[in-house]
């Protein structure tokens, strides 16, 4: 395998869990230098019409956030929903900056959900707003403090473009859309790239001595210290936006008026606080607690682990799962059975590495 | 001094009456980084085949079980707190347990070292 990879199944795909660094140098990589991750397994499509308006209106029939007030190049993360307020899906949703494409709003999903997703929001769009799936595009991501230098090399635009904006940008005639964002709590982008190109693409930047593959192994413990949610383990249809503590990503309008799937719960939940919460557990010792580890206090079960391992910038366990809110405020000591075995932890604050955005 | 193999990745190097446990080098790369160690207390009677010990790496826990039955006389003391020795020199420093062997006919069933490298297509 190409650059000593070790592959793995994921959704369907054969992905690089670690390549011959190992999952915990190239965590550190990543934090301290530039690390680069092949994301082309997951989603990427179109929601388009000819106007914003009509785009964003039909978006905000799918999601709880804002879409209508995102400006030309602009990011947001949202959830699709189910009728319930369940999480079917957590997306990127980016408002087109494009001349004649003022109506196109670009999407990008998780890989294990895409195919669902295109059905759902297809099934759900008015007349007038149409989806393109796009299968021809890869999407790699450049992480870490150095990584806006390095992508600068090419593309000095890039470096005054804020978190959570794209900048498009043609490099020796290859199409790129480059967006300040990622899923490592540090500074870096993603591209959008079309598949044709990325091989090529990602050899020049591995030849640049600052860049270095990154498997999927880093890309869980990195995500993990920054607190981030990975679909299927630590939210998923059972579990509301309210619940799983991403408050923050409705923003005040939708709050207020509602009209998207699952509006009267996440209401409830938002006026009289939810039965359980998304928290950060940090297990005393060096044993780390993994996904299906029961929290228990009060000498009962009050929730359970959905992510957990060992985070390499700690240098130490990290977790995160669902507690009963009552028990949810940091400091609040419980106990992980790991194992069979009883480990004392506390519930901690997230992120567990800061985050090092460019706003 | 010989040293036998279980399908499992355990070694266990025969000095007399005493056999060292740990896991091979083909089990440190498989597991990756070790961030974690759980040994047996001294003095605890194993049976072959059953769980000795815990080891984590990044990724995943694993148990370690006894390649022999026996009472364990020792740990290596210094590991939880240097995991990663598990990585760097399995087969020597990082060392996991001293048995004292109840039955070497016991040894009889585990595989040598030729034998060992055959299963791992080493």
């Amino acid at each position: 395998m190409a650059r000593g990879a070790r592959m793995v199944p994921f959704a369907g795909y054969s992905m690089p869990v670690q390549y011959k660094d190992g999952i915990l140098t190239e965590h550190l990589w990543t934090r301290a230098h530039a690390g680069l991750f092949d994301v082309s397994h997951m989603g990427q499509c179109f929601v388009h019409s000819d106007s914003w308006e009509k785009t964003a209106a039909a978006l905000e029939a799918l999601v709880p956030a804002d879409i209508l007030n995102l400006k030309p190049g602009q990011q947001r993360y949202s959830q699709l929903l189910g009728a319930d307020g369940g999480i079917l899906d957590d997306l990127m949703i980016t408002r087109s900056a494009y001349d004649g494409h003022e109506g196109w709003a670009y999407l990008v999903v998780n890989a294990g959900c895409k195919d669902a997703d295109y059905t759902h929001i297809a099934a759900h769009l008015p007349a007038g707003v149409s989806l393109r799936v796009e299968a021809d595009l890869a999407l790699i991501a450049l992480q870490g403090p150095e990584a806006v230098d390095v992508i600068a090399g090419l593309v000095p635009g890039i470096r005054t473009v804020p978190f959570m904006t794209y900048h498009a940008a043609q490099l020796d005639g290859v199409w790129l859309h480059i967006s300040r964002s990622g899923y490592t709590g540090e500074d870096g982008v993603e591209i959008s790239i079309p598949a044709k190109d990325v091989a090529a693409f990602c050899d020049r930047l591995l030849a640049d001595p600052r860049v270095r593959p990154i498997g999927l192994g880093a890309r869980d413990s990195l995500r993990l210290e920054a607190g981030l949610c990975l679909y299927g383990h630590d939210i998923d249809t059972t579990t509301s936006p309210i619940e799983a503590d991403l408050k923050w990503s409705i923003q005040k309008r939708r709050r207020e008026q509602g009209g998207f799937p699952g509006a009267e719960r996440i209401r409830r939940e938002l006026a009289a606080g939810p039965a359980r919460l998304r928290v950060g557990l940090l297990p005393e010792g060096r044993q780390p607690a993994r996904e299906g580890a029961e929290i228990m206090a009060d000498g009962r079960r009050i929730g359970v682990v959905t992510s957990g391992g060992f985070g390499p910038s700690v240098n130490g366990p990290v977790a995160m799962g669902y507690v009963e809110t009552a028990f949810a405020a940091a400091g609040t000591s419980v106990t992980l059975i790991v194992r069979g075995k009883e480990l004392p932890a506390r519930i901690a604050p997230m992120p567990f590495v800061p985050h090092r955005y460019f706003r | 001094m010989t040293t036998y193999y279980t399908k499992d990745h355990e070694y266990v190097r025969v000095e007399g009456d005493t056999g060292i446990v740990g896991i091979t080098d083909y089990a440190q790369s498989q597991l990756g980084d070790v961030v974690f160690v759980e040994l047996p207390e001294v003095g605890k009677a194993v049976k072959a085949g059953g769980e000795a010990a815990v080891v984590e790496s990044v990724k995943a826990a694993s148990d370690v079980y006894a390649p022999v039955s026996g009472e364990v006389v020792a740990v290596n003391d210094g590991l939880p707190d240097s995991p990663a020795t598990i990585n760097e020199d399995p087969e020597g420093q990082g060392w996991f347990m001293k048995i004292r062997l109840a039955d070497k006919g016991e040894l009889a069933g585990l595989m040598d070292e030729a034998a060992y490298k055959a299963m791992i297509g080493a």
